[in-house]
């Protein structure tokens, strides 16, 4: 099942410290080589933790982005 | 609004480094500020120095990044010139409390209006990590190789002592009590102080063996506590009382002065 969220991450920002990854309770992100990258982006439920805990201001999380 | 439309986005990327706590509570402030019913232009952001000071120059309102230890005499002139303004001080622990401590007391002292945020890190993190009046008691930094035989303040209780009218603690982990007790303080007429535990995983972490930004983060998580659990650092709000703010009572002084003037 699609999510309702969408969250977008702007590379240029990140600086993949992985404290978003850390707070996701659903394992959405995932640290790649040196960013943080949405995995299971079906699985947001909209917390906003890692947009909240952001020290960079690289993570938004959009409500109805994801409607396929 | 949108909080992040509050930044200078030609400004950003910030130059804190990965995993520092700073942009969290720069984040924090932004929402709390989005949610009031303000104009940006009638908002002044003042810092001294330090990283945590960098903070003004990402923000689009009023900005001045001004001397070290300095921020809050500059900010107690724009007030007082201007008083319309809302006034916010963003300033670090060893800012605030070495250098610019006389300031501190004394605008906590006079209930001036101002809100008074404290990146607290515990350490000064832009010259590499000398000790700060609150780096714990044999913590190790740069200048203190075999622990810092110093005991910090209790900022929180020096703020109180010292008079302030709104004195709140908050720490990174809990970016939502923390954009809340900064709401709370914006909203305060008159001196509001709030120190906010924030990780420096640069400095204070690598020479105290903290771990990464995650690791520091779950300290916090494990030694912070807003239900006052036993052998934790507390999170809240220690004061909050209403004393007439020391603006209003200038003008109105020189209000009744000028009354009692003959042949007028």
């Amino acid at each position: 099942m699609a999510s309702k969220f969408q969250v977008s991450i702007l590379p240029k920002y990140c600086k993949g410290c992985g404290i978003c990854v850390s707070v996701c309770p659903k394992q959405v992100l995932a640290l790649g080589k040196d960013k943080a990258q949405v995995e299971h982006a079906d699985q947001c439920i909209g917390c906003l933790n890692c947009e909240y805990h952001c020290p960079d201001f690289a993570l938004t999380v959009t409500e109805g982005g994801n409607d396929e | 609004m949108n909080y992040k439309d509050l930044l200078r986005k030609d400004k950003m990327p910030h130059i804190w480094c990965p995993g520092c706590g700073h942009g969290m509570v720069l984040s924090a402030f932004l929402r709390a500020l989005a949610k009031k019913d303000f104009d940006p232009d009638n908002v002044a952001v003042i810092s001294g120095i330090g990283c945590s000071s960098r903070a003004s120059g990402y923000l689009d309102f009023n900005t001045l990044h001004t001397t070290h230890g300095r921020a809050i005499p500059f900010a107690t002139g724009i007030k007082m010139a201007k008083p319309g303004l809302k006034v916010i001080v963003l300033t670090g622990d060893g800012d605030s409390t070495a250098i610019g401590g006389n300031h501190l007391i004394h605008a906590a002292r006079r209930n001036i209006e101002l809100t008074v945020i404290v990146f607290n890190n515990n350490i000064y993190g832009m010259t590499s990590g000398q000790y700060s009046p609150l780096t714990p008691h044999m913590k190790l930094a740069t200048t203190a190789p075999y622990g810092n035989i110093d005991y910090p303040f209790d900022l929180v209780n020096l703020a109180k002592g010292a008079g302030a009218t709104f004195v709140a603690r908050s720490a990174t982990v809990q970016p939502r009590h923390l954009e809340k007790v900064i709401g709370q303080g914006l909203d305060h007429n008159g001196f509001s102080l709030i120190e906010v535990i924030t990780q420096c995983p640069t400095y204070f972490g690598r020479k105290n063996k903290m771990g990464s930004p995650v690791d520091m983060l779950q300290w916090q998580r494990e030694n912070t506590s807003t239900t006052g659990k036993e052998g934790t650092i507390p999170l809240g709000i220690f004061a909050q009382e209403e004393r007439p703010e020391y603006g209003e009572n200038y003008f109105e002084l020189i209000k009744t002065l000028g009354e009692g003037k003959s042949g007028e």
